[in-house]
């Protein structure tokens, strides 16, 4: 089988403060990772490589060439091939520009019989790109999956995950399959991994390589545009109660009847 | 890509209305009542949009809630989900009957169906949007929505393209009263959709919460995170909930603790809520969870550690034990 992920090098958002002073978002020292849902798909395809061993996995993703950092990393997890789409014309991009230049991008390595991604990105939190790039190439897709139950050459059954349970979807081969972390969990980078992950070469793919026009890329092939973006106003600090918990209790049941809450 | 299209031959305001089991998801009814604010601020018609079959009281029910217009598209095929077929009969419908703004939920469903509709009407779309306005003066939508895990907030437009879209997370818009008998013009969609169309095939719908967890119609929420130690504290968090007739949730480190089902989890992953009152038992209040939780009436946070952010945001704080703290509410409360 010959396999695609779509992986994002994103800020780990766990660790971006906020400048209490001027309100303004700290980035400096804020660490870069591969955005967690994405990491879930890269199992979802190295299990299938553990399973059917003549599968090939690529891992694909638009980005700074910093990027590089994280595809080595995915390397190193066990993905075969690395390629970067970068170019400055990509910049600038909304989901629907993005998705055009990374369907290009996986037009141009070849047929897959499965592309995965992760259901979406922790820095935007859209969860728009993976279809519309599914959309785009052309094939089905298949949001939110949490469960893989069958894999032939021709098709796949797949839970996807409602808020209150799950479908079982079955679809013909190729398919574009978004993860959810319920999936699975991701492996760590062996040794012989990151020892190889650094002799291997990441293919980089520029708008030319693509055969796009600048029209259709970065921030000319964005629907949407960025009006304003503000640190949301905080809010005030509450009341702290006092006393002894039974105190603090009786306080509080108190506020809420008077209040007529309860 | 950046065609130049005749703007003014969009008009109205669409909510795409969405059934599962032939019933309407709560979500649509409060698109309703943000679209209405929209019609009227555009000066143009609230409409809904609808997939299915046998679903009449659902449509009366859709102009009872404000829709003067529903287009449906009436198709058994249609009854469930699919991406395919939804996406091509909505988009259809988009490209004839052109309106200038489509709302979806942000559910698992909308969230799927958005950025499919999006590529086929060649347009933008926002996700999981907090705040629509109309700009008085270009009449555009200004989306405001939240980015990197609820740190910065972004407001989006969507200058050149139509429709204008987005999604909306459930429970945080309004619902407009309803005004039983009221009525509206019901257009039936042409539906020009074969059956090798719809490429994936639902075999079946498991629904796995224990009980039907709605969060965002609670009216008191008891949730619980890290500091509870375990998933036998959830059992005192429901015993305090039984109290207060209130429903129990929980933060992600909770969730991915395996304490709780992910359907319990409220934040920016989760679920958004907006109850009266939010007991926060344990929770240390990262930014994604107080993106989920910061609109609630009354927030009450109880925590070990005086200086944990959750103080920052709660209107009371207590500083204890919640294994002390809230037994000693529950005898309060008698």
């Amino acid at each position: 089988m010959k396999i695609c992920v779509c992986a994002k090098q994103v800020p780990d958002t766990n660790e971006v403060k906020i400048d209490p002073v001027k309100g303004t978002l700290i980035r400096t020292g804020v660490p870069s990772i591969l955005n967690p849902d994405d990491a879930n798909a890269l199992e979802a395809a190295l299990c299938l490589k553990d399973k059917y061993p003549d599968t090939k996995v690529y891992v694909v993703s638009m980005g700074p060439a910093q990027a590089d950092y994280m595809l080595r990393e995915c390397l190193a997890m066990g993905a075969d091939e690395a390629v970067l789409l970068s170019d400055r014309a990509f910049g600038g991009a909304d989901t629907c520009a993005t998705s055009v230049s990374i369907a290009a991008g996986i037009k141009k390595i070849g047929d897959f019989d499965i592309i995965f991604g992760g259901r979406q990105a922790i820095d935007g939190d859209t969860a728009q790109v993976g279809p519309q790039v599914a959309h785009r190439l052309g094939i089905p897709v298949i949001t939110y999956v949490e469960a893989i139950e069958e894999v032939s050459d021709k098709k796949i059954r797949v839970r996807r995950q409602l808020e209150d349970g799950y479908e079982l979807i079955e679809t013909a081969l190729p398919c574009f399959l978004t993860c959810v972390k319920e999936l699975n969990t991701p492996r760590y980078m062996s040794v012989a991994g990151i020892m190889d992950a650094y002799e291997k070469e990441i293919t980089v793919y520029g708008r030319e390589d693509l055969a796009l026009t600048p029209e259709e890329c970065g921030l000319k092939a964005s629907p949407t545009r960025v009006f304003k973006s503000f640190t949301p106003p905080p809010k005030g600090k509450g009341e702290m109660l006092s006393g002894t918990v039974n105190e603090m209790a009786a306080e509080l049941t108190d506020r809420l009847r008077k209040a007529h809450l309860i | 890509m950046a065609e130049l299209r005749d703007l003014s031959a969009y008009h109205d305001v669409w909510v795409f209305a969405e059934q599962r089991e032939k019933k309407l998801m709560p979500v649509g009814i409060e698109l309703l009542g943000e679209g209405r604010k929209l019609a009227d601020a555009a000066g143009c018609r609230l409409c809904a949009v609808i997939c299915g079959s046998d679903i009449d009281d659902i449509i009366n029910e859709l102009f009872e809630y404000g829709a003067e217009v529903v287009y449906y598209a009436q198709d058994k095929r249609l009854d469930q989900y699919t991406t395919d077929g939804y996406s091509k009969v909505i988009g259809d419908a988009i490209d004839k009957y052109k309106p200038e703004i489509v709302l979806l939920g942000a559910t698992h469903i909308g969230r799927d169906l958005g950025p499919c509709l999006a590529v086929n009407c060649n347009t933008g779309l926002t996700a999981d949007c907090t705040k629509l306005e109309i700009d008085p003066e270009t009449k555009q939508i200004m989306q405001t929505r939240p980015a990197f895990g609820g740190n910065l907030m972004a407001t989006i437009i969507c200058p050149e393209h139509r429709p204008q879209m987005s999604t909306v997370r459930p429970g945080v818009m309004e619902k407009p009263s309803k005004q039983p008998g009221r009525k509206g013009d019901l257009i039936k969609l042409d539906i020009n959709l074969a059956d090798s169309d719809i490429r994936t095939k639902v075999l079946e719908v498991v629904k796995t919460a224990k009980e039907a967890v709605s969060l965002t119609d609670a009216e008191i929420i008891v949730s619980g995170g890290m500091g509870l130690g375990n998933a036998e504290g959830f059992k005192l968090l429901k015993q305090l909930a039984d109290k207060l007739n209130a429903t129990v949730a929980a933060s992600r480190a909770a969730v991915d603790a395996g304490w709780i089902d992910h359907a319990y989890q409220v934040g920016q992953t989760g679920t958004t809520v907006k109850p009266k009152i939010y007991f926060a038992c344990g929770i240390s209040g990262a930014i994604q969870h107080i993106a989920g939780m910061q609109n609630s009436g009354l927030i009450i946070a109880i925590n070990t550690n005086e200086d944990a952010p959750i103080f920052d945001i709660a209107d009371i704080g207590i500083t204890g034990d919640l294994y002390k703290v809230i037994p000693a509410i529950i005898e309060e409360l008698g």
